[in-house]
């Protein structure tokens, strides 16, 4: 085995900010790595994508720099990005080793002093630029309502789960500069957020420039944890035609909540399952029987509860009926005989390897800064990077088989047949329409 | 002690930047081999580049690099293809394939200790792949399909038809899947005349990037490819796509490809320029850079955060050994098609002189391409494959070091230079994926003439 370590230093401000360290001088950069522990899943029913769009108001400016966001970074040489999902958001910058002040001074400054730099103008325009990411990344893109349509049949309408981060179109044409206030206030403050800096800097000079930067953030209450449940007791079919030319099938399970028992091995499954030809669904439905074109899985790790999706793609001609057999044929021998011993070694290579690709670099999404932040938002743990290791090299035959039993039922999941616009009939049998724009 | 909120803080001198010392060696059978120390983590890359891409597609066979590329990790000696894929995943390999218009790249990452292994797979699947008949009806079907499916993905087809409309018969206009056609009529002979003209020591280089010592990177290449001869026969015809002129003229203005009840058009408006080997090279990144190249740029600024048109636009060079687009791309909103287009010919054009370059926009341009440059090396593979872009474009050994100094020389003047003598706004074409039906009254003002009405495929 490759020694794996991800070492940092943890202090935590007055006003509760988390600040980790971790040094790495190979490169003279430093990256810059904020989360702030909200997302979708705060949002309620009529308000949804207001997470997301709040995103898209940070890079417009704040008080003390009331303007564009990206310019003097840009001038600096950094590259910057954030993103959001149901249960978090993040902001990094990559930096050289010679722009840390200035990278968390502008970070500081947004935590800190967003507000007066948030204009009915920008607002109104950044309504318009995520209309736009949603044409362009769901409407306008075959399957691109799928996804949507599968999580909205999993969750009731009430869980936090039931939308999509990106929102309801009606939802985010109705958003009011007003409500921008208030989810600032409850959640873009110190206690909310945990700060990442790594790369090629002190330890003790990134804890001072921590301090100098963020210390005068006054603190806020820490939100108080949203709570929702969900489960199938059946499986529900539906149907969704698409401007598409081929139908596809998708699958979607309730699993375990993310770093829950089970998490990992559901994991291991959707490779085991359908990640390289070797896979047992690749194998049989793409390679052997040439009934679909393609089929992938993953665990979709989640705080409050995750899903398990299962998508195939028919060969032409090929009924979904049939790659649904198929799959279910595969399940149960899964959940009854469980992987051989060959599968689970190579799903440990591929952990290992895994792992330690993610040590490769500091900054941007998944990189070290933001293992370090996830790590510490969801397990309050900033160095738990080798017991998530251990998670997947204790997983055995036995605990897979186990998890595949009992969260890959057939007969509890929603399965969705995405069929080209009027050809409902290639549609698996019994299937409801699901409507959703 | 208060932070100073009155002024951004100043930022200090660029950290030195040294590209790894990179060491060439020449194996028995002729590989160029390159080897790079990195010893960040116990990772190595292989990347072993063949310098034929799509462009070396014979004309009625466009597809057949590609397809040779995906032949070969579906077979080699007694391993099936369902073997070779697990014997990648018993060592956690990271296994990938590009297909570019000049070069075909294999890369390979594994951990340090499985360096042979990985060596040993890559050699196999390259050098001796099976290429079996069944393999061959599975992936000519797997290829036909994938095609079908390109039709439903908008940016997909204007690609396709961007590259038809500027380079037209040019072996550089089509793209690297090739067409339903010439997948239908190709063999697995095809296949196996291809691998044995392309893929041969003399036109190949393999980069090996790892924590080791360049002896014993050497070593560990040497012990995998030292096997590999030179096989008989031709090797590709020539000439090479870059020496082929392409068309000067386009045959349309404006075309479009129709889809209808599309809720965003999605544009291309450019034309055919210089190769990646200009001179003028560092001043077309800076002019790029300016114009549409990062977030604050001149055309990203203008359609989405003024106008809210799109989620986002940009300009860049699709960089060849020979002629290369230029293009800019952006999803629109359908409503906003015709003043999208508007706006961005107009700053194609204003760059050209009217509207050159300001101190500022100058300054950005030239911080962001150098003062960050050092993250593009981080990791084995980020190194391994910039040594490849080296050889692929025969830049000298001594081209990262002078990459910034290059840009940060630079002025205003080169850059309007550039942009009068390598844009032309008298030829730009304008390519529309969208509901034609919806724009078509508001297309008829930009004055491009009466629009090419073009077929999803083809």
């Amino acid at each position: 085995m490759t020694r794996m370590d991800l070492p940092f230093t943890k202090h935590t401000l007055a006003n509760g900010l988390d600040v980790l360290v971790h040094e790495d001088h190979h490169v003279p950069i430093v990256a810059v790595n904020v989360w702030y522990h909200v997302g979708s899943k705060n949002e309620r029913p009529g308000r949804t994508g207001f997470a997301h769009l709040f995103e898209h108001l940070m890079f417009e400016g704040s008080e003390h720099h009331n303007s564009g966001y990206f310019p003097p970074l840009q001038q600096a040489g950094a590259v910057l990005n954030g993103s959001t999902n149901a249960d978090r958001t993040n902001y990094w910058e990559v930096v050289p080793t010679s722009a840390v002040d200035l990278a968390l001074w502008m970070e500081s400054d947004r935590m800190g002093y967003l507000l007066p730099a948030v204009t009915r103008e920008r607002f109104e325009t950044q309504r318009d630029v995520v209309l736009n990411e949603r044409r362009q990344n769901y409407e306008n893109r075959p399957y691109g309502l799928a996804v949507m349509a599968v999580v909205s049949a999993l969750y009731p309408p009430e869980h936090p789960y039931h939308w999509l981060t990106i929102g309801g179109a009606d939802d985010i044409r109705a958003m009011q500069l007003d409500d921008v206030h208030d989810f600032f206030r409850t959640y873009y403050h110190p206690a909310n957020a945990s700060l990442a800096i790594a790369g090629d800097i002190e330890t003790s000079a990134a804890l001072r420039q921590a301090e100098e930067y963020f210390g005068e953030i006054p603190a806020g209450p820490r939100p108080a944890p949203v709570v929702a449940s969900a489960g199938l007791d059946r499986e529900v079919r539906l149907i969704l035609d698409d401007r598409v030319e081929l139908p596809r099938l998708y699958m979607g399970w309730h699993s375990p909540a993310m770093f829950a028992d089970g998490d990992a091995e559901m994991d291991l499954l959707s490779d085991l399952l359908a990640n390289g030809k070797a896979s047992r669904l690749y194998r049989t439905l793409v390679y052997e029987r040439r009934i679909a074109l393609d089929v992938s899985a993953y665990q979709n790790s989640r705080e409050l509860g995750s899903f398990f999706l299962l998508v195939a793609t028919a060969a032409p001609g090929q009924s979904l009926a049939t790659i649904a057999a198929e799959i279910d044929a595969a399940l149960i021998e899964l959940a009854e005989r469980g992987p051989t011993d060959s599968e689970m070694e190579r799903a440990e290579a591929q952990a290992e390897s895994h792992f330690l690709f993610r040590l490769q670099t500091v900054g941007g999404f998944g990189g070290k800064s933001d293992q370090l932040n996830a790590y510490n938002v969801f397990r309050r743990d900033p160095g738990f990077f080798a017991r998530d290791l251990a998670r997947y090299r204790s997983a055995t035959a036995e605990s897979v088989r186990h998890a595949a039993a009992r969260h890959l039922s057939v007969d509890r999941r929603v399965t969705l047949s995405v069929v080209p616009r009027g050809q409902s009939a290639l549609a698996l049998p019994g299937s409801a329409p699901v409507s959703v724009s | 002690m208060a932070v100073d909120r009155t002024r951004l803080p100043g930022v200090g001198p660029d950290p030195p930047f040294r590209f790894p010392s990179v060491v060439r060696h020449r194996l028995a059978n002729g590989l160029d081999l390159r080897t790079v120390e990195h010893h960040s983590v116990p990772v190595i890359t292989f990347v072993l580049q063949v310098h034929d891409g799509s462009g070396a597609d014979p004309a009625n066979r466009h597809g057949l690099a590609a397809f040779t590329a995906d032949m070969l990790d579906e077979g080699t000696g007694a391993l099936s293809a369902i073997d070779v894929s697990e014997a990648l995943a018993r060592i956690g390999a990271e296994f990938d394939t590009d297909v570019g218009p000049d070069a075909t790249v294999f890369t390979l990452t594994a951990l340090m200790r499985f360096a042979d292994r990985g060596a040993a797979l890559l050699a196999d699947m390259l050098v001796r792949p099976s290429l079996r008949g069944a393999d061959f009806a599975r992936l000519q079907q797997l290829r036909l399909d994938r095609l079908r499916q390109l039709r439903d993905l908008p940016s997909a087809v204007a690609e396709r038809s961007f590259l038809r409309l500027l380079y037209g018969a040019h072996p550089y206009g089509h793209l690297p899947i090739g067409s339903d056609a010439a997948l239908r009529a190709m063999t697995l002979d095809d296949i196996g005349r291809f691998h044995r003209a392309a893929y041969r020591p003399s036109r190949a280089t393999l980069v090996v990037t790892g924590d080791a010592t360049h002896e014993a990177l050497r070593s560990i290449a040497e012990r995998a490819f030292e096997s590999w001869v030179e096989p008989g026969g031709d090797g590709m015809p020539t000439p090479a796509p870059a020496d082929i002129e392409a068309p000067r003229v386009p045959p349309a203005r404006l075309a479009v490809v129709p889809r209808e009840g599309a809720p965003q058009s999605e544009l291309r408006i450019g034309h055919l320029t210089t190769g990646r080997n200009t001179p003028d090279y560092p001043a077309l990144l800076v002019l790029n850079a300016v114009l549409g190249g990062q977030f604050v740029s001149r055309v990203n600024l203008k359609l989405r955060e003024e106008k809210g048109y799109t989620y986002g636009a940009r300009t860049g060079f699709d960089w060849r050994r020979g002629t290369s687009p230029f293009a800019l791309q952006a999803s629109v909103h359908t409503a906003a098609t015709a003043d999208a287009i508007a706006e961005s010919l107009r700053e194609l054009q204003e760059v050209r002189g009217s509207r050159p370059p300001s101190a500022a926009e100058l300054s950005l341009a030239r911080a962001t391409l150098t003062r960050g440059y050092p993250r593009n090396f981080e990791t084995a593979q980020q190194v391994a494959r910039s040594v490849a872009q080296l050889v692929l474009y025969g830049l000298p050994d001594t081209y990262f070091e002078e990459f910034v100094p290059k840009v940060t020389a630079v002025e205003a003047d080169d850059v309007t230079r550039v942009a009068q003598r390598h844009l032309d706004p008298s030829r730009l074409v304008t390519l529309v994926v969208g509901d034609y039906r919806a724009i078509a009254d508001s297309l008829a003002p930009l004055g491009l003439g009466e629009p090419v009405i073009l077929p999803v495929d083809e």
